[in-house]
């Protein structure tokens, strides 16, 4: 049943008190099983044999060593499967590059064979006695390098912006900002690797692995390997970190099917953390020239943000984050650009705050930069550039608090001890900083559905296809379900991440709770709905002949306005003595009727934030960094860290305070340490390792202070629910380097920030 | 990694044999040897696990002359041993800031100071060049990502820099390192003649006789060891190889040092020993330009490639800072 009217108000009871994760205990005790967890009888192993150049062609493979390693099962390359899968389809960015279809090679560590063997040992063995021959080209690395080629990006998905005349107002500005700046490579860094195990039954391949979107990968590999969706299986249900690299198909999962068709058994891939480098996506490295004008008072008279990034040979992937950058601060004159620079390199794609994480490191930094040039403290600056409304469109926005975190955070974090003047804190031999910065993110939602079952004995079964990348996502459908069935947590059971229920949007772009709880509570109220008719048209019981619409469950118990109840066992007993079962739909306003048809295909029909033609959602934060700074060896360590949050409704703060947390923590590793080093010459990743690629380690994070500020926002969608997955890591680049400026008085545009930078 | 054989050794004599007999290697902790293997980087035929041997290497020995620490003590039991915390700062300081304490639990001394570099070029075995791994090959680091590799002790032929931390703090105190060959006879040499340079045979690291055991570590006593620390600069607080390191002990009579013992970790090619760094001090009171002008000294032979530039003054800075930290030191007498 669908039922697309407005979903009805109803006080939240669970929704916003702390609840443990429902999956926790499973998780801590090793019950959890992760999709390579899975125990698939008499499966061979694959492993992935990857290009040592980085452009150019496979000349060929000698075999001769390989095939003598004891249980050598089969290699798979362009020569004996190319034709049998087309790459699959980007979920942005049009064309991509392409692995074993053909023998051309785009890029460094692409997939261009696949050994198979009885065991793991055998095949990685086998991989390594894999003597490659290659035809090779000169590459081309990153910006600068030649050789590369660099094109206005033309995106139907993303927007340029010219408002008023910014280049004029820039001229004229008595303030003006000019400055460049630099984001790095990186890479997600999951603990769970890239991992696919395949088994056919007949015409039916059952998949798992590790996925935000189990509908999105199955019709992609449906349509890589021309069969039906329908015949295709995918299951998920635990992921070890995501972070967008598990979001959209990559190569290899139709290769792993097509090897377990060959052979005629399951066959079970977990490709190598340095492969993980290569196989899937990336953050690429960005670049932008940043121009502010400004009148004396700090009042913006123009923004201009222009963008570079770096993308691969065939693809126009971008996250162009100036469409959100343009519409941060009240400016009459705005002009954003952004161009994508083509390079011998794989294809990046979403990672955690795709967009706003490069892109307002820039602009929080200028901003910073121009309150020291006039004066006036970062806060009261953007204060004074708050708009009223959407810069850029003109609509308001749904829910704008940014200063209210800037206020509530600065008085907890206590910046009012901090001295304007640079390098004039100190605590012995370590300079002390102190930096801000703003956070927002896109709030977005998408089209959804759920299945909901309610027994007799008060015990509820939610089913729907989403995903648990870590966030909580379990919990929250959990208590969304228990606070709309008036039951306690403990009495629902949620199952996700599998294609036998119904499909569920992708898991990204901070969507996916607002996305699958409307969904969950239109399911709950259909099944509401078919309990209180049944109450309703019985002759007998306390209901008979009431309004159906008036009653509600609450405390296990079918409820009416003036406290005449019925138990549930009645309640549900009167339609069956098994379960009472509703399936719903949500589609958000705004959004085509066709969004479900969509999504049950596998693609993903999203309202995205800065699209709406009703308003312009967002949510916000401020950011707070204290950082010391050795006087001597410019050691940089972090030893506070505050962020205040404003991001709608917040249904389970144990795990949101972990998320926004966890993106906190991330910024702070982006900020220092993170950086995937290419070989200029070679176009090559040379850290591909995690004990070379560095992320923050228990350390380096000393006290992080979480503030939720409460925000009933009921116009962004009717539970008001805004997003957290994001927000936490937008913006800490900023507020570090703002602080280190604030330590040393050096400002360093280009991250990471090292030691070197500061000696 | 491709299949080996393994021999158990419970006799010193046994681990010997089968080391020479059947060209095998020596297992410790496995955490710098598995890893590689994995990683295709080396490939031995037989591993000969020595872990039995502790019973006979695995003891810390402290007396007056000096502390005795066998090659099979775990790194953490080093660090937490009361003789090292009191008379030894410098080596709990070397240890207890290296690796994670999993690793540390694992990790022998003997396999300690054998790590090998971790110059991606090195560990990467897709990439063609490298002299130390494929000897004549080339160095691809020498034009590419070097940010971490070595300054001092380099050569045309290989830049890769010697990771460790622990050595830095043997080579500067003046160990001795004991070695037993296959024939049974037990020799002692000085521990900064354990490590080669690069020059034109960077494959050539040490100068053990094949086969030949390390069977413990010498470090005498001295009026520096109680005034020594080890001071550690690294991108990441805890987890992380050092950019520049630098043990100092120091003998000072009335703020004048009497003796100095400086080792360099994080910038130089083996565990490095700063002797013109030593001979400026001595006799000079400790201040700020006494430890500039050692600190020049000690990187007056540095040669950088690019993205090291930067590791000559970061090492210089960070001397000065360990002889300061060292010299204002609450010392027991
Ligand atoms: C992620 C990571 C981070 C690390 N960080 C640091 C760090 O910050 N600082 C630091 O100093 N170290 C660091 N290490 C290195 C670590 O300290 C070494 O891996 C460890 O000490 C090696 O000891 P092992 O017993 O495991 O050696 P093994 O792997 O068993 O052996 C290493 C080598 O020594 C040989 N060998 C072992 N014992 C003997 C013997 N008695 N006689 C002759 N030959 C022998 C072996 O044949 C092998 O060639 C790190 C290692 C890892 C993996």
């Amino acid at each position: 049943m669908t039922i697309q009217g407005p979903i009805r108000p109803q006080p939240f009871s669970r929704i916003g008190k702390p609840t443990p994760r429902i999956d926790g205990a499973a998780k801590v005790t090793g019950r959890a099983l992760y999709p390579s967890d899975e125990s698939v009888p008499h499966a061979a192993h694959a492993f992935l044999v990857t290009s040592p150049i980085a452009r150019g062609r496979v000349a060929g493979f000698d075999l001769g060593d390989a095939r003598a390693v004891p249980g050598f099962l089969d290699f798979l390359c362009h020569e004996n499967v190319g034709g049998q899968a087309k790459p699959p389809k980007q979920m942005a960015g049009g064309e991509t590059t392409t692995t074993m279809e053909s023998d051309r090679i785009w890029h460094d560590g692409q997939i261009i064979g696949v050994v198979l063997a009885d065991s793991f040992e055998a095949a990685r063995e086998a991989a390594f006695k894999v003597r490659i021959q290659t035809e090779a080209e000169p590459p081309s690395a990153t910006f600068g390098s030649a050789g590369t080629t660099e094109e206005q990006r033309e995106d139907e998905q993303k927007e340029d912006f010219a408002v008023g005349d910014a280049e004029m107002a820039l001229a004229a500005a008595p303030v003006m900002l000019d400055a460049w700046y630099e984001t790095p490579t990186q890479h997600h860094n999951a603990i769970e690797l890239f991992t696919t195990t395949c088994a056919w039954n007949g015409r039916q391949l059952t998949i798992w692995e590790p996925s935000q979107f189990v509908y999105g990968l199955r019709g992609n590999v449906a349509q890589q390997l021309g069969i039906e969706p329908a015949d295709i299986r995918v299951v998920s249900k635990f992921v070890g970190g995501a972070f967008g690299s598990k979001g959209g198909a990559t190569a290899r999962t139709a290769w792993i099917a097509i090897a377990a068709r060959r052979l005629g058994r399951p066959v079970k891939l977990v490709a190598t953390r340095d492969q993980g480098f290569t196989i899937a996506t990336y953050r690429a490295e960005t670049r932008h020239h940043l121009r502010l004008g400004a009148n004396g008072e700090g009042r913006l008279t123009a923004v201009s943000h222009e963008g570079w990034e770096v993308t691969s040979r065939p693809s126009f992937y971008n996250v162009s984050g100036t469409e959100t950058t343009a519409r941060m601060y009240a400016a009459p004159n705005i002009l954003t650009r952004v161009a994508v620079v083509h390079a011998d390199r794989n294809t990046p794609g979403f990672m955690r705050a795709p967009p706003e994480q490069p892109y307002m490191f820039p602009l929080e930094c200028a901003m910073d930069e121009l309150a020291a040039r006039l004066g006036i403290d970062p806060i009261e600056l953007r204060r004074r550039n708050e708009p009223a409304r959407d810069p850029v469109t003109g609509l308001a926005f749904s829910g704008r608090h940014l200063m209210t975190c800037f206020d509530r955070g600065a008085a907890e974090f206590g910046w009012n001890r901090r001295n304007a003047q640079p390098a004039s804190m100190r605590d012995g031999d370590w300079l002390v900083g102190l930096g801000c910065a703003a956070s927002t993110y896109t709030a977005n939602i998408a089209a959804s559905t759920a299945r909901v079952t309610l027994r007799p004995d008060g015990q509820a079964q939610v089913r729907l296809a989403g995903h648990d990348i870590g966030t909580g996502a379990y919990t929250v459908v959990a208590i969304t379900a228990a606070d709309r069935l008036g039951l306690p947590v403990g009495q629902v059971t949620v199952e996700m991440g599998d294609t036998e229920y119904p499909p569920a949007a992708l898991a990204a772009g901070s969507s996916h709770t607002a996305s699958i709880t409307h969904a969950v509570v239109r399911a709950c109220d259909a099944l509401l709905a078919q309990i209180a008719t049944a109450a309703t048209a019985s002759n007998a019981g306390a209901f008979a002949g009431r309004e159906p619409a008036t009653l509600s469950l609450r405390d296990g118990h079918l409820v009416a306005p003036d406290d005449s109840s019925e138990s549930l066992a009645d309640a549900v007993g009167r339609i069956s003595a098994g379960a009472v079962e509703a399936y719903a739909e949500n589609v958000p306003d705004g959004m085509p009727a066709d969004a479900i048809g969509k999504l049950y295909q596998g693609q993903l029909p999203i309202l995205r934030g800065q699209k709406r033609v009703d308003m312009t959602a967002y949510s916000f934060g401020a950011q707070f960094v204290e950082v010391r700074i050795h006087a001597r060896t410019r050691e940089i360590r972090v030893p506070r860290m505050l962020g205040a949050f404003s991001a709608g409704t917040i249904l389970n703060p144990t795990t949101a305070r972990s998320q926004l947390m966890g993106g906190m923590i991330w910024g702070l590793g982006s900020a220092l340490l993170e950086k995937t080093e290419i070989d200029q010459r070679a176009a090559r990743y040379t850290n591909d390792n995690i004990a070379e690629y560095h992320i923050a380690v228990n350390a380096d994070v000393r006290r992080v202070d979480v503030m939720m500020l409460p925000e009933p926002d009921g116009a962004v969608n009717p539970l008001g629910i805004k997003g957290i997955g994001e927000l936490g890591i937008v913006g800490v680049n900023a507020a570090v380097a703002n602080a280190v400026f604030h330590a040393t008085g050096q400002r360093v545009r280009r991250l990471p920030i090292r030691i070197e930078d500061l000696l | 990694m491709r299949p080996f054989a393994l021999e158990m050794a419970d006799t010193p004599a046994a681990a010997t044999n089968y080391a020479t007999q059947s060209a095998g290697t020596y297992l410790a902790g496995g955490t710098v040897l598995l890893d590689l293997m994995k990683l295709d980087v080396i490939e031995p035929q037989t591993l000969v696990d020595i872990n039995a041997l502790a019973d006979t290497y695995g003891a810390i020995e402290a007396d007056d002359d000096g502390i005795t620490l066998g090659a099979l003590v775990r790194m953490a039991e080093a660090e937490r041993h009361p003789a090292i915390r009191r008379d030894y700062p410098v080596i709990r300081d070397a240890l207890w800031q290296a690796a994670s304490p999993q690793l540390r639990n694992m990790a022998s001394l003997g396999g300690n100071v054998l790590q090998r570099t971790r110059c991606s070029y090195f560990r990467d075995v897709s990439w063609p060049e490298c002299n130390k791994r494929a000897p004549g090959s080339g160095c691809a680091a020498i034009g590419g990502n070097n940010r971490r590799l070595a300054v001092l002790g380099v050569s045309d032929h290989c830049i890769a820099s010697y990771p460790g931390d622990f050595a830095n703090a043997l080579v500067a105190l003046g160990a001795e390192v004991g070695l037993r060959s296959a024939d049974g006879s037990e020799r002692r040499v000085p521990f900064e003649d354990l490590h080669r340079l690069p020059g034109d045979t960077p494959e050539m690291e040490t100068n053990l006789v094949p086969g030949e055991l390390i069977t413990a570590f010498h470090v005498p006593a001295g009026p520096w060891t109680r005034r020594s620390l080890y001071r550690k600069v690294r991108d990441r607080t805890s987890y992380d190889f050092a950019l520049a390191s630098a043990v100092v002990a120091l003998h000072l009579e009335d703020g004048v040092v009497a003796a100095a013992r400086i080792g360099l970790g994080g910038v130089a090619a083996t565990p490095w020993r700063a002797h013109e760094a030593e001979a400026a001090l001595t006799g000079r009171p400790l201040d700020e330009a006494a430890a500039e002008h050692a600190a020049e000294a000690a990187f007056a032979g540095a040669v950088t490639h690019g993205g090291n530039d930067f590791k000559p003054e970061l090492g210089r800075r960070t001397l000065v800072r360990a002889l300061l930290e060292a010299a204002a030191m609450e010392v027991l007498p």
